[in-house]
């Protein structure tokens, strides 16, 4: 036991995979009893806390009528659409901002000022602008990433080892050459790691989005049940959003080594 | 005959200069604070094939002086002329070795050794042939798949030679590049130097503050004061070629390094007592 300790308290240091999956899965298992000893106990109401049964069973429910797969169908189409709309857009710019000192002049304070408006603010003037379509619940997404990937972006950008850029001056590159063979792909592992973290942020946008007039989705389906009181619902709909933001992380986790095996693992 | 003597002499000594910094003076205007004069009135001469190495205390300007002859900064006063050429910005000429590890994470060694080929636009078969020979020449053979982050920091520096050297650049430009390295590496490092300079007969301007480095490689050691870096004088290494490193040891060597580390300390105490450093 003493070994044990030893072994598992030092910082840093690594453990056998077989004991992390270990731990992991225990403490998944632990959450999973305690719920069921919470909800099935009876020592917390049932439209507080729902059973794993309720839950399973809305899902049953949901997926027959299909309007699970509908709901999720139209969430993710929103978040996609808005986090891909905002990456191209985001990418190039934040490359440019943290390099091009011109640029950074243009877009930095504005970006600034808009960062940190809450987005639901913005909610009235934009259904005000562009109405209750899904075109506004993917402007909400839009902006909720758009302006923290710009900075995130510019930040990875400006880390660029100057050194790196003056090499290739030496070696012959033209300032073209040095942006497009040097300063990009320098970018890249940076720029992967602020789309993996800013696509979690998409997700967390999707309830703001579907706040107000909605009629479909993730965020509308959670809301909607809270007005019956169906905890049931509530709680198939944060998991099923639990569950696809864990799902797209890894595939950009997957994607990142897939694509940029040179760097660094994350 | 007799005219043939005075001719004969200077000789030598008239061998047209490669490299020629010329009253060059750098000064940096902060945005706020006064200018810092970071270098002030260097003259020297570097002759074809020579081997010169500056050295002097960090933060003398060396870095900003190999910086001035790459032409990746200008110089405030002053001018350097390459081959009879204004340096008016960088170019492949001037190849240069980093203090720093500076190779391409993302391309492998192969490819970062073509990576000023390729931008000239060589075609691939003729660039396959150049980092080949470079490749075998840092002995880094086998290594041509691998990525830098694959490298320890000796083999970096390696790769990072090489690279330069594949542009057949008429001066080679070295800033500290075995700084970061342990000694057992480094004493390699400077052999291996050594020999690639030997038969390739480039022109070196070589920069360190370690002052057996300086004496092992150099055919003139250039001491330069501490801010603002001046050239406080000229040491002319008449050690046998080729050299090794059990030379570090001999009385001729310690004799030049006694002289460097006076000169080097006789400004060190200068600029202490002046309140610089
Ligand atoms: N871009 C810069 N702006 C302002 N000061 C600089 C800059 N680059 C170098 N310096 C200053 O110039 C002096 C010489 O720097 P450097 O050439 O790096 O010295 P060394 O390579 O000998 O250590 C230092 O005092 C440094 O602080
Ligand atoms: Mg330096």
């Amino acid at each position: 036991m003493a070994s044990f300790l030893d072994a598992y308290t030092a910082p840093k240091k690594d453990i056998p995979r077989r004991a992390y999956l270990t731990v992991s899965t225990l403490v998944g298992v632990m959450i999973v009893v305690v719920w069921c000893a919470l909800s099935y106990g009876e020592l917390v109401r049932g439209d507080f806390l729902p059973t794993p049964g309720a839950v399973v069973g809305a899902a049953i429910s949901g997926a027959g009528d299909g309007s699970l797969q509908e709901n999720t169908l139209v969430s993710v189409i929103e978040i996609m659409s808005g986090f891909i709309i905002a990456s191209i857009l985001s990418v190039p710019l934040g490359i440019l901002m943290g390099s091009f000192k011109v640029v950074e002049a243009a877009i930095e304070p504005v970006t600034n000022f808009v960062r940190y408006l809450p987005v639901s603010a913005l909610i009235p003037l934009l259904i005000l602008w562009i109405g209750i379509g899904i075109e506004e619940k993917i402007t909400v997404i839009f902006i909720g990433t758009f302006f923290q990937q710009l900075i995130l972006i510019a930040d990875v950008s400006r880390g660029v080892s100057k050194d790196l850029l003056d090499v290739s001056y030496t070696l012959g590159a033209t300032r073209r050459t040095v942006v497009w063979r040097v300063l990009i792909p320098a970018t890249m592992p940076g720029v992967m790691d602020t789309l993996r973290i800013t696509l979690g942020w998409a997700w967390t946008y999707l309830v703001v989005a579907e706040l107000v007039a909605a009629n479909k989705g993730l965020g509308y389906f959670i809301l909607n049940s809270m007005r019956g009181l169906f905890t049931d619902q509530i709680f198939l709909g944060i998991i099923v959003i639990g569950l696809l933001g864990l799902l797209t992380d890894q595939a950009f986790k997957l994607l990142r080594n897939r694509m940029l095996p040179w760097a660094t693992a994350t | 005959m007799g005219d043939g003597d005075v001719m004969a002499a200077p000789a030598a000594a008239l061998k047209p200069a490669k490299l020629r910094i010329a009253d060059v003076a750098l000064r940096f205007t902060p945005r706020r604070g006064a200018p810092v004069t970071a270098l002030d009135r260097i003259s020297l001469d570097v002759r074809d094939q020579e081997f010169s190495v500056i050295v002097g205390p960090s933060g003398c300007g060396k870095t900003s002086l190999l910086r001035l002859v790459a032409g990746l900064i200008e110089p405030s006063e002053g001018a350097i002329w390459l081959d009879d050429k204004r340096v008016t910005g960088p170019g492949r000429d001037r190849g240069m070795v980093f203090q720093s590890y500076t190779l391409f994470p993302w391309l492998t060694v192969q490819q970062n050794v073509e990576f000023g080929l390729k931008v000239a636009g060589m075609p691939l078969r003729q660039r396959h042939d150049i980092s080949r020979r470079f490749i075998l020449q840092v002995g880094l053979e086998g290594f041509e798949e691998h990525y830098p982050r694959q490298l320890s920091g000796g083999m970096m520096q390696r790769v990072a030679l090489a690279r330069a050297l594949a542009n057949d650049p008429a001066l080679l430009l070295m800033d500290e590049p075995f700084g970061a390295l342990d000694s057992q590496t480094r004493s390699l490092m400077q052999e291996l130097l050594l020999d690639i300079w030997q038969q390739s007969s480039k022109t070196v301007l070589f920069i360190t503050h370690d002052i057996d480095e300086s004496i092992l490689l150099g055919d003139h050691v250039y001491v330069m004061t501490a801010r603002p870096g001046r050239i406080k004088e000229m040491v002319e290494i008449d050690l046998p070629r080729p050299r090794h490193v059990d030379m570090l040891t001999s009385p001729a060597f310690m004799a030049l390094k006694r002289h460097i580390m006076r000169s080097i300390h006789e400004e060190a105490v200068r600029s202490f007592a002046s309140g610089e450093a």
